[in-house]
Order: C-alpha cells, then sequence, then structure tokens
C-alpha cells in the first residue's frame, strides 16, 4: 500500500522541483533574456528586465547566413547518429549477448578515449583531413562527429540490451530466427526506447559539438557552432548579439527535446526500475 | 533557326565556363564593426572583379588566431586571405608562412603607408600583410569631471598626473570611477596594457641576452603603482574587466579616465551609445619622464598564406580593402568618421576627415609616438611595443597576465606575482633556447 504525502510536504517537493528545474534552465533562459537586451544592458550586469528589443535578431539575420549552417547542423547530427547506430547496435548486440572475457576491457577502452582531450590530436587530425581532402566538408565531419560520440553509443545500447533477458533470443532462435532477424525484429522492438533515446542524445550531442566543428570547417561545412562563433568582437560590444545567435541557434534543438522529452526520460530510466 | 540555337548554345556555354572559371576566396576575419563594415561594401570590388567571389569566416579573436595558426603551418590551404595582428606579421613572414605583397598595383601608394604602421609589417625590405586599420592607446576623459576636480588635463600628461587625477575625480557614492584600466588577464588584455606601461616606467621584458627582467625595480614600481591607483580610482571587480568592460563603463558615465585603444575613440563619442559623447576629451598615453610613453601599436593586417593556390586575386583584394579607394568608398556610403583609422598618412591631410573624427590628431600622434624596434627606456633584443614577437609569448604573456591580475584582484601579492612571473619567463627561455 503506497503511504500517503501530506499535503504540506507534497507542496514543498513540488517547490524544490520547479527550484531545481529553473536552476538548470536558467542559464538558456538568461540567454533568451540578454537577446532582447541592448548592448549596453547586456554587458552592465545581472539584470532581469530587458528593452524587449528584436534589434539584435535583425543584426544577427542581416550579416550572417542562417540557414545554410542550419542545414548543416540538421545533416551532420542526423547523419552522423545514423551511422553511429548503423555501428553500435551490432556492436552492442555482440558484447551484451555473446561477451568474450575482453569484452569489459574493450568497452572501458572505448570510453577512455573520450577522456583524452581533443587539443591533443588537433594537428594529426588536421593534416589527415588535408590529406584526405576532408577538410570544410560534411562528409569529414559525419566521420568526426561519428566517432566522437560512437563510445557513448555503444555504451547506453550496450546497457540497453544488457536488460533484456537472453531467454527471449535463445526462444526466437529455436523459433528459427537467423542473426540479423534475431537483431531486426526481437531485439530492436524490444530495445526501442533506449535506441530512442541514444539516438536523440546522440543528435544532441552531435548538434552541440564545437571543438571540431569550428576547427575542421571554413564555410561550406560550417554548422551553427561556427555561427555563434563569429558574434563574439574583440572590440565592440557583442553580448546582446551574441545571445541572439545563441538562441537561434539552440531553438530547434530545444523545441526537438521538448517533443520528444517522453522518449528521452524513458530512455533513460529504461531498466533503472525494476 | 538552327544558327540561332546554335549561337545560343554557344553563348550559354561561354557564361558557363565563366562561372565555373570564377574564384572563390576564402577570407578568415574577426567580428569587428571595421571588418563588417567591410563586408557589406565588397559588391564594389566584386563587380568591377566578376570572376572573384568571396567568402567570410568571421570568428572570435583567439579562435581565428589558433585556427589560422593551425592552417598556415600545416599548409591547410583552407584560407586565402587571412586578418592577423602585427605580433604575428613578423614571426609568420620569418616561417615563410607569407607571400610578400609584391603586386598590390601601381595606384596602391605603398609609400603613403604610416610609416610606423608599415616599419611592423615589413620585413626584409618587403612588406608581408597591408593593414585594413591602425590603432595606439591614449588617454579619453571627461572633461567635465576633469574641471570638476579643479585640474586641466595637459596634451602629454604625465602618470603621476594621472594619478592624481583619477583619485580627485573618483566619486564613488556617485559611481564614478577615477580611472578605468584593463585587468582581465591576456597577453591581448592586461599584458598589452601593463607592457607598454611598463615601458614608460623603463621596465622591460628581456635584456640584451633574453634574460628576463621582472625582478628588476622597474617592473615593481610599475606593478605597484598600477596596483595602487586601481584600489584608490578603479570600479570594483576591474581585474575581470578588458577593453569591452571598460567600454561600457566609459560610455555609462562610470569612468572619468580610459586609457586604451584609439579606435575606441568613435565609440565613445558616438551619440548612439555614449551618454558622454559630447564630453570626452583625448590626450596622449602617459609618460614618467623617462622617454617613453606607455602607449601601444597594433593593426589588423591582410595577408596572403603561403599555402593559397590563389594569390594574384588574393592580392587584388587586398589592395582593393587596404586601398586608398576603399576608404572613399566608405566615406561616401558612411561618412568619414566611420573610415578605418591608423593606416595612411594622406587620411590625416584629409580635412573632412579631421572635421569628422575629433580624435584624429590624438591618435595619429599616438601611432607616431610608438616605436615597436626599440619600445623601451633600455635596449631590448625584440619587437613590439606591447609585446614581444616571439612564438612563445602568447602563451607566456596569458601566464604572466593572470598572476598580475591576481595581484589585482588581491589575491596574490606584487611581489609574489613578480617573483612567479621571473620563475615561469626564465623557464619558457630556457626551454625555448633563448637562455643557455
Amino acid at each position: 500500500m503506497a503511504r500517503a504525502v501530506s499535503p504540506r510536504r507534497k507542496i514543498a517537493f513540488t517547490l524544490l522541483a520547479w527550484s531545481v528545474a529553473l536552476l538548470l534552465f536558467f542559464p538558456i533562459l538568461y540567454t533568451l533574456i540578454t537577446s532582447i537586451k541592448t548592448e549596453g544592458e547586456a554587458i552592465s550586469g545581472f539584470n532581469l528586465i530587458p528593452s524587449f528589443t528584436l534589434e539584435n535578431y535583425v543584426e544577427v539575420q542581416t550579416q550572417r547566413d542562417y540557414w545554410k549552417p542550419f542545414s548543416n547542423s540538421v545533416i551532420l547530427s542526423l547523419l552522423s547518429t545514423l551511422v553511429a547506430l548503423v555501428i553500435a547496435v551490432p556492436a552492442a548486440w555482440a558484447m551484451a549477448f555473446s561477451p568474450t572475457p575482453r569484452t569489459k576491457d574493450i568497452l572501458m577502452w572505448m570510453l577512455s578515449t573520450k577522456m583524452m582531450p581533443a587539443v591533443a590530436v588537433l594537428v594529426p587530425i588536421y593534416l589527415l583531413f588535408r590529406d584526405w581532402g576532408l577538410l570544410d566538408t560534411r562528409t569529414g565531419l559525419t566521420f568526426m562527429l561519428t566517432m566522437i560520440n560512437l563510445p557513448i553509443v555503444v555504451w547506453m545500447l550496450y546497457t540497453y540490451f544488457r536488460e533484456i533477458p537472453g531467454e527471449i533470443l535463445e526462444a526466437a532462435r529455436m523459433d528459427g530466427a537467423g542473426l540479423w532477424g534475431e537483431i531486426v525484429h526481437v531485439l530492436t522492438p524490444m530495445a526501442l526506447p533506449g535506441i530512442a533515446s541514444t539516438m536523440l542524445l546522440n543528435i544532441i550531442l552531435a548538434w552541440n559539438e564545437s571543438f571540431w566543428t569550428i576547427r575542421l570547417t571554413t564555410t561550406n561545412a560550417a554548422p551553427l557552432t561556427a555561427f555563434i562563433a563569429s558574434f563574439s568582437s574583440p572590440q565592440g560590444l557583442f553580448w546582446a548579439k551574441l545571445s541572439a545567435a545563441s538562441t537561434l541557434a539552440i531553438a530547434p534543438i530545444l523545441i526537438m527535446g521538448w517533443f520528444s522529452q517522453k522518449q528521452l526520460v524513458r530512455g533513460l530510466t529504461f531498466g533503472a526500475v525494476k | 533557326m538552327k544558327l540561332k540555337a546554335i549561337l545560343l548554345g554557344a553563348c550559354s556555354a561561354a557564361v558557363l565556363a565563366g562561372v565555373a572559371q570564377a574564384e572563390t576566396l576564402t577570407i578568415a576575419t574577426v567580428n569587428n564593426g571595421d571588418m563588417v563594415r567591410m563586408q557589406k561594401l565588397t559588391d564594389d570590388f566584386t563587380k568591377a572583379n566578376p570572376d572573384i567571389q568571396l567568402q567570410w569566416v568571421t570568428l572570435e579573436e583567439n579562435v581565428l588566431r589558433e585556427r589560422v595558426t593551425t592552417d598556415v603551418a600545416t599548409k591547410g590551404g583552407q584560407y586565402d586571405i587571412m586578418t592577423i595582428g602585427t605580433y604575428e606579421v613578423p614571426i609568420w613572414a620569418k616561417q615563410g608562412w607569407l607571400l610578400p605583397l609584391d603586386n598590390l598595383g601601381a595606384d596602391y601608394d605603398v609609400d603613403d603607408l604610416l610609416p610606423a604602421i608599415r616599419s611592423g609589417l615589413t620585413m626584409d625590405g618587403k612588406l608581408y600583410a597591408a593593414p585594413f586599420y591602425g590603432e595606439s592607446s591614449m588617454v579619453m576623459y571627461r572633461k567635465d569631471l576633469m574641471e570638476k576636480a579643479g585640474l586641466k588635463m595637459p596634451d602629454a600628461p604625465t602618470w603621476d598626473f594621472i594619478a592624481d587625477a583619477a583619485r580627485k575625480m573618483t566619486d564613488r557614492s556617485a559611481g564614478i570611477n577615477g580611472i578605468c584600466l584593463r585587468g582581465k588577464a591576456g597577453w591581448g588584455e592586461n599584458i598589452a596594457f601593463l607592457t607598454a606601461t611598463s615601458n614608460a616606467f623603463g621596465a622591460r621584458w628581456f635584456d640584451e641576452n633574453w634574460k628576463p627582467q621582472f625582478d628588476q625595480p622597474e617592473w615593481k614600481n610599475t606593478l605597484d603603482f598600477y596596483v595602487k591607483l586601481m584600489k584608490d580610482a578603479g570600479p570594483a571587480g576591474a581585474s575581470s574587466n578588458g577593453f569591452n568592460e571598460n567600454l561600457a563603463l566609459f560610455q555609462q558615465g562610470k569612468c572619468g579616465m580610459w586609457i586604451d585603444a584609439t579606435v575606441a575613440a568613435s565609440f565613445v563619442t558616438d551619440p548612439k551609445s555614449s551618454t558622454v559623447a559630447d564630453k570626452v576629451g583625448f590626450a596622449l598615453a602617459p609618460d614618467t619622464g623617462k622617454g617613453k610613453r606607455g602607449n601601444w601599436l597594433w593593426a589588423w593586417n591582410l595577408a596572403i598564406p603561403a599555402g593559397t593556390q590563389k594569390a594574384a586575386s588574393a592580392e587584388k583584394f587586398v589592395s582593393w580593402a587596404t586601398g586608398k579607394h576603399y576608404l572613399d568608398l566608405v566615406a561616401a556610403k558612411e561618412g568619414w568618421a566611420n573610415v578605418p583609422p591608423g593606416t595612411r598618412t594622406s587620411l590625416y591631410k584629409n580635412e573632412a576627415y579631421l572635421k569628422a573624427a575629433p580624435f584624429a590628431k590624438m591618435t595619429l600622434d599616438s601611432i607616431n609616438a610608438a616605436d615597436p624596434k626599440n619600445p623601451s627606456v633600455k635596449p631590448v633584443p625584440y619587437v613590439g611595443v606591447q609585446f614581444v614577437a616571439i612564438p612563445e609569448f602568447q602563451g607566456l604573456g596569458t601566464t604572466v597576465g593572470q598572476l598580475f591580475s591576481a595581484a589585482l584582484a588581491g589575491q596574490m601579492s606584487v611581489d609574489d606575482a613578480l617573483a612567479q612571473a621571473q620563475t615561469v619567463s626564465n623557464r619558457e627561455m630556457q626551454r625555448g633556447g633563448y637562455l643557455k
């Protein structure tokens, strides 16, 4: 029998939850507020009441083309996620259902590549991209974003797959399912919430990646991260315009996250509660 | 009919071939007012050169520096023109990373470039970058507050006068700080200001044998003076203030004086953004009577990397963007006050410009007063007024800047900051092979 929660306690928890949510959302909210301030207001310290000017959005749109970097961001994040899933699903399946004594080591090794600072391999990667003709190409960046996020995708899928009882797959095999059929018709539908949340998370990570996307592009493949970076100025006030550019850049992914939050939460808590 | 079709086809093919042959120049640049304006005015260039298309990569200053350094050092060939500072030009030219600008055209008039600016961009008699705009530093002050304090700003003040005036102008209850100076750590931020200031105090980064000089009394005098002055008359949280933060403070009427880049003059006198636009006066950067003023020298320049395949077209663009015609174009479209300053002697003889820019004379005097080859009172082995033109300086300057910023914030004493700066500099100079 569920324990009754007193109304006072409920209010306290609700307030606490809202406070935490506001705290987490505050940087985005403040960026939004700053984007409708004048440049003078934006640099004058903490202030929550803006002038409600749309001048910065007009200026941002006039100064630079938004749609080209936007389309690059969409293509790069979707394509790199797709490629990562195509590689990671079989890999995670193998590790979850046919583990070897080295599986844990391989997983740790994959994760350890995320621990290396990106700048340490900037020059070798830049030289490889130069020699392969991949600088400032979507192909090059898709490859890069796939490689960067692959360890996380494999890890997440591995965790989800491990929650699926091996007996179900054995039953499928008994019924005559082949390897491909087992993955496509049995495993994938069961792990769909996990795959969906991994996919969403990977899209967000790819959308927000800025180190490589700024350094390996110039104009053709530059996504929205490069668009944001172009509004910082060494001499002249720029915070409000930069905030407007950031708002325009994060809006699509924020909207996507909002609409898919049910799937995200379901996927992230998959297997957490038994 | 058949002939007509053939001719039409031939014409279309010719047009398509023309389009296919059009070269696209990729230009890396920073986001500041003059550069943004140039991007808006490039129709003038592309109309005259229909076979050349332009595409821009605009980045934050430090990211741009890192991006173009990686590209030029690896001969990546991503850029055909780069916007680089006076600091990079001699280093990169020496490495063979830049092409000399030998074909800027007959009407370019290279002798019209301001000698101080030109000398910083020249190596072995060859120009390796063309200045787009140049700047020095000077004192910008509130005439009303100066009068209220019962003082009159001389054209060429001393540091003692500035310190005295700053303390007298300070009225913290009214939100007025006597002086606003850079405190934010960085080789291009507080170190630019403090290195230039230290020249006036007789200090230098290195002696003739590249031995660091932070253990000398001149540096102690410089840093002591700065920290005490900022404590008495500077704004709260000054250790976080760079150019932009001080600009905002001055425009809002919260600074009695501000010593910074001459390019700021057009911002603080612009009534659209400055509340004190009609109350601003200008003076040369201060000295201490030792023969050197604390004014720096900087230019944003257009250079052509050695890895480009489109050198001829790139040089055409550089010639257009830094030539006299461009100044006339900006004046015609946006007025003389918006012309990029500090590059050409003829601009400072132009009556229309002198009338539109009340700070023009002071800017020119400040630029002329800077000597990058003899920046300090004592001899130095390096070039650069507010920087030392060696590759190690970016990292070293920023580390020393962090120490000086900490001293300003009260997190460490001046003596500790200087002692650590000396240790770090010694180590870097040994590592770089300058010290045996």
